[in-house]
């Protein structure tokens, strides 16, 4: 199965067809996929109230870290086919700004590796997020 | 040697252009980099604090030796966790 970054790790400018991200993780031998959707929440942490989040990425980048994650986790957890869409540009309210799906044979190593993707994705994956709410808008830091 | 240093979010608004373009020394170091950058435009300030680099595509410290080249992106701090 091929798993050049281009089909596997991408940044989009359109909304995230979740469903393929779904089907580049598929395996005879999975038992399980986890999949992750990372959605713009009506608020920010301050409580300030948000309109818009407007997404910016260092496109080359974030997709060869992502790629990296991926392989990170197939280092820890052994089997495991992870495909990783985030999309930039400006989006609503409830909108997938990322999904994440994670193959494998055992549901729990599907759930933890998840889990440990979308963490290192937000800790170090050049993608930056701008809050526009009715009171002004900032890049979150 | 002239490197091109690409520029996003924070700091690409602040210095209203994606790129910039700086003369260091041939062999020089990310650290003599960013010093050149910081005193050439110094409207970026404080949000040059707490921000990474990357050289063709990884994060690098910045005892980095620079080469003819390299691409050189500045990192304003990322949004990690908070749900």
């Amino acid at each position: 199965m091929a798993t050049e970054i281009g089909q596997r790790f991408q940044v989009v400018d359109h909304p995230i067809d979740a469903e393929d991200v779904v089907r580049r993780v598929r395996d005879p031998g999975n038992g399980a996929v986890c999949v992750f959707y990372g959605v713009v929440r009506d608020h920010a942490l301050s409580g300030r109230q948000t309109s818009f989040l407007e997404y910016e990425a260092y496109r080359e980048m974030a997709e060869a870290k992502m790629a990296e994650i991926a392989e990170d986790i197939r280092r820890r957890w052994g089997i495991a086919h992870v495909a990783m869409t985030h999309r930039v540009g400006r989006l609503g309210v409830g909108e997938p700004s990322v999904v994440i799906a994670v193959g494998t044979p055992h549901r729990k190593q599907a759930f933890e590796a998840c889990e440990y993707a979308i963490d290192r994705l937000k800790a170090e994956v050049p993608i930056w997020k701008k809050e526009i709410g009715p009171d002004g808008e900032e890049w979150v830091e | 040697m002239r490197i091109s240093v690409r520029l996003f979010a924070s700091h690409r608004e602040r210095l209203g252009t994606d790129r910039l373009v700086v003369d260091v020394p041939p062999e020089a170091s990310l650290a003599e980099l960013i010093a050149t950058i910081a005193v050439r435009f110094p409207g970026l300030g404080d949000l040059l604090g707490g921000a990474r680099c990357a050289v063709n595509r990884e994060y690098a410290a910045p005892t980095t030796i620079l080469h003819e080249g390299d691409e050189v992106a500045l990192i304003p701090p990322v949004a990690g966790g908070g749900g």
